[in-house]
Parts: C-alpha cells; structure tokens; sequence
C-alpha cells in the first residue's frame, strides 16, 4: 500500500487509555468475519488506517488477504509469526486472540514476550482457571491489560472495536457507536453488553466505551478494572455497570465507592436476582455466575452498591430510566454538554447479503441441474442421499439420475451396472490398459497412469458402442433392410461398427455378448434395434465366421433399445449423440485400469523401455 | 464449563489411585470405596468386593449433600446385611434434606475406621485469584464450626509448590508435636495432587490419623471441568452429578437431550408448573434478566419456567423448543389467565427472523388452546433482521386472533414484563 497522508496522529496514550483512532492489532487465527467488521467499524468510524495491522495465523503460511475497507479493497498481510509481525508492525500494540481454549493461553505467553503488545484480548471460553491465574499473575509483571477469557471483547466509540463486539454495522450504526459519546461502560456478559449500548445510546450523549470482561471465574481484568480506568479518564463522565452474581468483585467496587476513590455518577445493576427463586444451586450461563456465599447474591450486592452510592434500580426494568435520568442531571450543571450527532458513512451492502434479501439480481453464470450439495442433506436429483440408500437404487440407479435425470425401473439400472461388469476389464494388452501400465512403470501417480490409458479410447478402441447404436438405430429408423444397410455401407466404403472381431466367431462365441444378450432379451419389453441386428449378423456371418455382432455392437444397440423405451425417441437419439454411451465404457473401463495401476505398483515393476529388436529402424 | 462437584466416593478413589505418586510411595490408601447406584447389582458386589463383608461399614448417600450426619442420612459401625438393609430401605426414595427434595439414589460404602475425637483434623484447599488457600483447623468433624473464623490460613501464591517444611511452619502450629510431620507431608502431597489434577476446591473433615497413616473419613470435592483435556486420562471417567434436589421432569429432560444434539444451547428448568407466567428468552444473560425482572416486580411465585435458547438453533430445534413450552402452559387452564414473554436482548449475529419461524410454526399449532386459555403473549427482540421476524410473528395476530404484543430494540428489554404483570395485577 502506498504510503498516505494521515491527519490522525498518534499520541502518547495515557495509563488510562487503552485505546484511540489510530491504535492497531494483531488478530491470532485467521477470522475473517470478525476481521472484515473490525474494518467495517473503522470505516464508518471515519478511521484513516484500518485497526487490523496483521492476521497471525500459526498454521497458516505467510501472504496477503484480502478485506473492504468502505467501498474499497486493502490487503491485510498475514504471518505465521507473531515476533515477526511484531517487528514489522511496531506502532501495534493489541492482540486479539481467537485461539482456542487449548492453544490460547500458548497464545498469550507468547504475547508476553513482546513488549509492544500491552493489551491481550482473549476471545476463548474454557481456559483452565489453574491456567489463567498463571496469566494473569505473570501480566501484572509484565504491566499488560487482559480483556476476556470468554467475551466478546469491547468497543471503543469511533475509535477502536474488538473482534465481533457490537454485532452487525447497522446496530453499530443504530447505537451511534461510531462516534464518541461520555459513558463508559463495563459488564460481564458480551450478549448484554449489546443491549446496554442500545439502552446507553437511546438514554445519553452515546458510548465513549464499553468492555465485556467475560464471565469466568478469574477474568484477566475485572470490573473494578475497568471501573477505575474510566474514573481516571476525563473523557468519560458517567459509569453504567452491569455486574452479576456470584464472585466478589461488586465488593470492590463497593470500597471504591466508600473511600471515594469512584466519584463520578454510576449507574450499576447485579443481574441474578431471581436466583432466590431456585431451591437448588442454579449454575447459569458464565461460569462465575454462581453465588457461593450470601454475600454473593445479587440481592446483597445491588443493596450494598446503593448503600455505598452508587445509583441502583429496583430491577433492571428501570435501568434505562437511571441512565436517563443520571445523564440529564450531568447535562443540567453543565458536566456534559450534548453535541450534534454527525451522520455516519455508509458501508455498501454485501453482495451476499443483498442478493439473500432479494434487493439485487444478476444472471447465473452456470446452471446445474443433476445434484445439489448446499442443502442439509445431499441431493442427487430430486433424491436425497438418505433414500439413495433406503431405497438400495445401486450404482446403476445414481448414474441414472445423474446422466439421464431421472431414475429408471430397476431392469434398466441392472442393465447399466451389467454393462459396466462386462466392460471393466479386457486384459493388459488392449492399447489402453497397456498405456496405463506404461505409465506407471514410468513411475507416475494413479490419475496421470488412468488418463494415459483412457486417452487411447476411440474410435478404434471401445468407442464402437456409440457409433454402432447410432449407425444400427438410424438404418433401422429409415426403414433399410438388414442387406439393404450392409450394400450401403459397403458402397460407402465404411465399416459396420460393432460388427466383428479379431479372434471371436460364431463357432467360438463371445460370453461378453451371450450374456448381455440374454439380460435384453429377458428383461426387456421389446428388442427391436437388437433384433435387427441379429438378422444383419446372421448375413455378414454368412460370408466371414468372424463377422458376428461384437461386445460393443451388442451394448450399443442394447443400451438404445432401453433409451428409447424409457424416453421419447428424439431424447434417447440425443443422449446417443452426446457420447452417453462411450461414458459407460470409460466409466467401466477406468476400473479395470485403476486395477492394472494398482498392480504393477504393487509388483513394484520398474521402468518399461521397450526392446530395439521389436523396432524396425529404418533409414530413408 | 466451570467448577463442577463430584462424587466423594470417586474423589477418594482418585487419591488412592493417584496419591502416592506426588508423594513419592508414601500415603498409600487401599481402594475401599464402593458406589452403589440405581443399576448396582446388590448381589455381585460381595464377590467383587470381599472386603464388604469382613469389614465393619460406614454408609453415606453420595449425591453432593452437606452435613449428611445432621440429616440422620449416615450409617456407622455396620455389617454388610445391616448397610444392605439400609441402602435398600433408601433407594430410589424421597427425602428432604433442609428445604431441599430429591430422590436418593447413589450411596458411598467403605470401611469404618476406629479412631478417637482428638485424632480428626480439618483440612481444605479452595481456588481464590492470588492462588490457593489451605485451611487447618487442630479439631475436625461435623462440629467443626465456623472455619472461616478459626482455622489457621495459608496462602498458595500462583505458581507456587510449598514444601512439607512450609506447611508444618505456617499451617500446623496447633497440632500435636508428633504428629506435624506426618501431617505436613500429607498436606504438600495432597496440594501437589490437588493442582495437578486441576482440583479448585478440595475439604476432608476430618482427617483422620491412626499410627502412622492418614485416612480422608469425609470428602467433598470440586473439579474445573475445563481442565478436562489436560487431566481427562487421571481423572478416568469422572461424573459431575446434579446437584442433589434436582428431579428432572421429562419435558427438562426432552429439552436436556435436544441440547446436546444441537451445537446450540436449549435450557429449561421448570419452577411451577401453576404459575401463570411463562418465559421463552433468546440469550443466556438476558434470559436471568427476564426471571429477575419478574421476581423483582413481586411474581417469584407465578413465575412458571426458567430457560433459555441461544446459539442460532435452527427452525427444527427452535420449533420442539417452543412447543414443549407452549405444551406445558396449556396442560392446565387458569381463570386469571397467563402471559408468554417471548423476550431477547439484541441479538449479535443470531437471524431474528429465522429462529422466529419456528416460534411461529409452535404457536400457530397451539392458536385454538392459547387463545381458550386466555394466553397474552408479548414479544420483544432486537438484531439481525428482527423487523421481518415481529412482522412475521405480529401477524397471527389478525391471521389467529392470538393475543399478541410486538415490540423492537426501541423498547427496553424487560419492559414487556412489567406490561404484562401489570395488566396481571397482583
């Protein structure tokens, strides 16, 4: 990225500032999602640089990734090494991790290690509370700030969002988080903290910042904390606070309040107070959220928390109306002077998202009609694959539905996977398994060797199937009879495709035929195409013994035969011309193929050449 | 994922199991400990365990309940037919132990251990922030009294392993000469095993000294399950039991079993199944907002469920969740009628309008009961396209002629719970 002008300058930041306009993180573990917000926030926030440096991702390999800024397109790079980051990136000092609950605390120490990082937000829940203590201990040495485990992270209006805080841009928006307002904010939960930036933007100038400490046991910082932080700040004016049972951290603040050391306006409630209602010990969601003691009910720390001054509701239901009503207070002796409310920039909308809400259209580039995979379950047609199998529809069954849409009576699927047996195999030397074995002997992997041997397949080798069901079905649609088609192919100078074979007569007859004959005849409803092609044969037999209708020639017809029984004659010609049948050969084949493959890597057989004396070298 | 109890039974076998190796051999503690539970064959286990009939016995339930001496729920001193007779007198029954009733069913059987008053001691470890606080107290047992007044304290910071020598300083003041040493290696052996399996709070009261070994008579334990895959292989296949009192009805346990199908979270706990007020809250935190509200407003009492779906479920799961719900506050009806608090903070990413659909497909099944029942039903939700889901859900308002209230994040959270309880009256 070019280098650009910035008017947001970097200061010396306070103790009590953990964040500005022009602060930077790290994102550990690649989260796209939470980072593509971040940039969002900082867009409408009007930051000049985004908030995200770099993306740490361990597993990952260095490079570049690409977000929107607004409108726009940055790229954010990416390192396997936080070290490095870090000395490529020195003015950063926040890391977000989302590593998870195993590997985050892996994450933090390594944090430790860097001195620029100062705050370490820990996205994870689960952390052992044996473990975190550990971390915090060694922060408080090492002079860092830890927000989480187990949160969302915070937010810091207009200047700096963690991760996912906050939800979509259009509550970011809502809740006028995008510019600085004088309340600072601090609560457990991450999902209420939510809701409190609504209450706080509906009831008072706006948010100047909110953190959720998480609801473990032993949070890397509390809300005392943070409480302090905003005492301390002159920026913030009045504290809203949303504490919970279980734990003492209220106590603290309780103190604060006695000895002044809080002495702006705070607005404070315990959530839990319906705990009283549960005969026995309720665990809620966090995992501080239990009360050990009487003292750690919520009852006894909201009444402790009014005694010592701070202004507490009776319930929750008139939170709002204590934020209100303390914000009102500040602006009539002049604490805080309300300022106009700029308008916010927009964010364009996803594409995504505005297609999923029908505001946009656009042509398909493809269209696919056979499987659908986006669903809960997979779909072969209008089949799911559950009944795939219910049903039992076999292999023949699936290909059906994915070659000719539609599934077809049991006889004809039966028929397919006949055909597919018959064909799997016909010996090393026919040109493509020969191929196929070359290749492999010449060392290369299963794919290359297959399509080494199916690329062989043609007109010459197995490509008779098509060209002898078209040949047989079009003289036989014209009304030829059997000598008339023979005397015109010959006059044509053409060979009948599936007509002959180099070793098999009728004398010595083909298995592979008999067998796929006998299937036609016995399961079929009519074999016309077949039936003529066996008066054809019994002519060109007459003059040569070999002249006999051959495996291809009789799968071809076959195959028509079923086709124009299960689809209208002008469909069943279509799929016949669009090479349908020569699939089923390369389909059958690959088997016999991969088998060869398998085999001569298995026999471990080296490097074919072939031998000089089988060459005629001739010179001209 | 937090602290979590466990039985004693099983926090004495993982000592004797694992103790001696954080003590280098010493303290070796035989496997006496027996659980019975529901599905125990009786008769089988004298044949396993032939000590059970050898042995004097001692006979406690096992299920998390405190001061079972006080509760007249311990059997001292016993032969096997005796502890039999009792066990099975207990099995499957119901009991109230202080305010709490609950059925007992799981039952700790081992070897009584002659001993005299002045050999019991106090000893516990608890998790604080710093590290770890040991409690000593010079007299143990039942009658120990208020130990957070009188036993000796020590402090654990954070990383810290203290020796045998540090424990007999800080801790054993109090106790008799010739038995410090002994009691100092015990601690710093049962501190070591305590933090390396991840222990966060650990009491034996008493423990007992006869000669040379040291016995726990009576262990309560908690676990941090979070440490469950570091410690997963030491701790076997540990249980963390519900708390004692809690008998699950089958619609608790239908919505218990949904939750562990789905990755997201479905919780109900049913308070009284009378009352008329019942809640069906997006979101763990504001869910405990939504029942505080209504306690905080006078109406603990009517207060029918506490519960709470998070996560995204998707239609399928939000749908049985809101039918169970609606099923058990139609089963009876009530002359004053009842509210449905259909609640939600604003929801962060979770898609407003389609967890609704589901809530929908449940209340248009259950319109003709709702509507005969006098049910009012307020709505208020907030996030990703929550306009398009209270349009959706207002309208079987004009398309059922359900009852029904619709509010935005514009509206503060719980407000529908003072609208309906006022309407309610008291």
């Amino acid at each position: 990225m070019a280098a650009k002008k910035t008017t947001q300058k970097k200061t010396e930041k306070k103790s009590y500032e953990l964040f500005d306009n022009t602060t930077q993180a790290f994102i550990y573990n690649r989260q796209v999602a939470a980072t593509q917000r971040m940039l969002d926030f900082d867009y409408v926030s009007e930051r000049e640089t985004p908030s995200v440096a770099a993306i740490i991702n361990p597993t990952g390999r260095d490079g570049m990734e690409k977000f929107f800024f607004g409108p726009k397109e940055i790229l954010v790079p990416v390192y396997r090494s936080m070290a490095f980051a870090a000395k490529k990136h020195k003015n950063v000092d926040v890391l977000i991790s989302f590593a998870s609950f195993r590997s985050a605390p892996k994450s933090v120490e390594e944090a430790f290690e860097i001195k620029q990082l100062k705050t370490i937000v820990i996205i994870a829940e689960g952390i052992p509370e044996r473990r975190m203590k550990e971390l915090i201990v060694k922060a408080k040495k090492l002079d860092r700030v830890i927000i989480g485990p187990a949160t969302v992270g915070g937010i810091q209006a207009g200047a700096f969002k963690i991760g996912n805080t906050a939800g979509t841009i259009d509550n970011i928006i809502e809740c006028k988080l995008h510019r600085a307002g004088s309340v600072g904010f601090v609560s457990k939960s991450g999902g209420l903290s939510n809701e409190a930036y609504n209450i706080i933007s509906r009831n008072t100038d706006g948010l100047y910042e909110g953190i959720a400490i998480g609801g473990d046991m032993y949070p890397g910082s509390t809300l005392m904390d943070h409480l302090m932080r905003y005492e301390k700040n002159p920026k913030v004016k009045m504290i809203v606070c949303l504490g919970e049972v279980g734990g003492m951290d209220e106590y603290n603040i309780v103190e604060a309040l006695e000895k002044k050391k809080i002495k702006k306006p705070l607005v404070i409630w315990v959530t839990g107070t319906c705990a009283k209602a549960f005969t026995t010990d309720v665990q809620f969601g966090h995992a501080g959220a239990k009360a050990g003691g009487d003292a750690e009910t919520a009852d006894a720390k909201n009444k402790a928390l009014k005694k010592a001054g701070a202004v507490v509701p009776n319930s929750f239901d008139d939170y709002a109306q204590k934020i209100a009503s303390t914000y009102k207070k500040l602006v009539k002796d002049g604490t805080i002077k309300p300022k106009p409310s700029p308008e916010s920039l927009t964010i364009p909308m996803d594409y995504a998202k505005a297609m999923k809400e029908g505001m946009i259209r656009k042509p398909a580039s493809f269209i696919s009609t056979i499987s659908d995979e986006r669903g809960e379950e997979l779909y072969y047609g209008n089949m799911p694959i559950s009944t795939v199998f219910k049903r039992d529809i076999g292999l023949g069954g699936v290909l059906s539905i994915l070659w000719f849409k539609k599934l077809m009576p049991r006889y004809a699927t039966k028929f397919i996977e006949n055909v597919l047996m018959v064909v799997a195999d016909h010996g090393p030397a026919v040109s493509g398994a020969h191929n196929t074995i070359v290749a492999t002997r010449a060392g290369k992997d299963m794919i290359s060797s297959l399509v080494s041997g199916l690329l062989c397949i043609g007109p010459r080798f197995g490509g008779a199937i098509d060209g002898a069901a078209q040949m047989f079905s079009s003289a036989y649609d014209r009304g030829l009879t059997p000598q008339e088609f023979i005397n015109e192919m010959k006059v044509k100078g053409i060979n009948i495709q599936g007509i002959g074979h180099r070793v098999k007569s009728i004398h010595n007859p083909d298995m592979r035929v008999t067998v796929i004959k006998n299937y036609a005849k016995k399961n079929f409803k009519k074999t016309p195409l077949l039936d003529y092609a066996l008066e054809v044969e019994k002519l060109t037999t007459s003059k040569r013994d070999n002249l006999i209708l051959n495996v291809d020639g009789c799968i071809g017809i076959c195959f028509a035969d079923m086709l124009r029984m299960e689809f209208p004659k002008e469909t069943a010609d279509e799929y016949i011309n669009m090479g349908a049948l020569n699939g089923l050969f390369v389909l059958g084949r690959s088997i016999g193929f991969m088998g060869h493959h398998l085999d001569q890597k298995r026999m471990k057989q080296g490097m074919y050449r072939h031998p000089w004396d089988d060459i005629l070298y001739l010179k001209e | 994922m937090a602290q979590k109890a466990i039985r004693e039974a099983d926090g004495k076998r993982m000592m004797s199991r694992l103790l001696t190796d954080y003590t280098g051999g010493k303290f070796p503690l035989k496997n006496r400990y027996v659980t019975i539970g529901p599905d125990t064959d009786m008769k089988k286990l004298t044949t396993k365990h032939k000590w059970l009939l050898k042995e004097k016995l001692v006979v406690k339930p096992d299920q998390l309940i405190k001061r079972r001496g006080k509760s007249n729920l311990l059997l001292l001193n016993v032969d096997w037919k005796e502890a039999e007779k009792w066990i099975k007198a207990r099995m499957n029954k119901e009991m109230t132990v202080g305010k709490t009733t609950g059925i007992l069913n799981y039952f700790i059987v081992e070897p009584f251990l002659p001993h005299e008053q002045k050999d019991e001691y106090y000893f516990a470890i608890t998790s604080v922030l710093e590290g770890d606080m040991v409690f000593f107290y010079h007299e143990g047992g039942v009658d120990v009294g208020d130990i957070d007044a009188k036993a000796v304290k020590m402090l654990i910071p954070v990383g810290e392993m203290p020796t045998s020598a540090d424990f007999e300083k800080k801790l054993l003041g109090k106790a008799p000469k010739d038995r410090k040493k002994l009691l100092a290696d015990f601690f710093e052996g049962m501190y070591k095993f305590y933090a390396d399996l991840n222990f966060a709070y650990l009491e034996i009261n008493p423990v007992v000294v006869v000669g040379k070994d040291v016995y726990p008579l009576d262990l309560a334990a908690k676990l941090d399950d979070t440490a469950g895959y570091m410690c997963g292989k030491k701790w076997q296949n540990i249980e963390f039991p519900s708390p004692f009192g809690r008998i699950r009805t089958p619609e608790e346990e239908y919505i218990d079993m949904l939750d562990t199908k789905t990755g997201s979270s479905l919780k109900l706990t049913v308070l009284n199944p009378e009352g008329r007020i019942w809640t069906m809250v997006a979101g763990g935190g504001a869910s405990v907002i939504y029942a505080d509200t209504i306690t905080d407003l006078g109406f603990m009492d009517e207060m029918a469920n506490y519960g709470e779906y998070s996560g995204n479920p998707n239609e399928e799961f939000t749908y049985l969740y809101a039918k169970t719900i609606l099923d058990l506050m139609t089963k009876k009806p009530n002359k004053k009628g009842k509210y449905l608090i259909v609640g939600g903070g604003i929801a962060n990413f979770t898609d407003v309008a389609k967890t609704f659909t589901g809530i929908i497909r449940a209340l248009r099944e259950y319109s003709d009961k709702l509507k005969k029942q006098n049910v009012k039903i307020y709505v208020r939700r907030g996030g990703p396209n929550y306009a398009t889901g209270l349009k959706n859900i207002g309208a079987l308002k004009e398309e059922l002629g359900l009852d029904i209230e619709v509010y935005g994040p514009e509206t503060h959270m719980t407000n529908i719970v003072s609208m309906a309880l006022k309407k309610g009256g008291k």
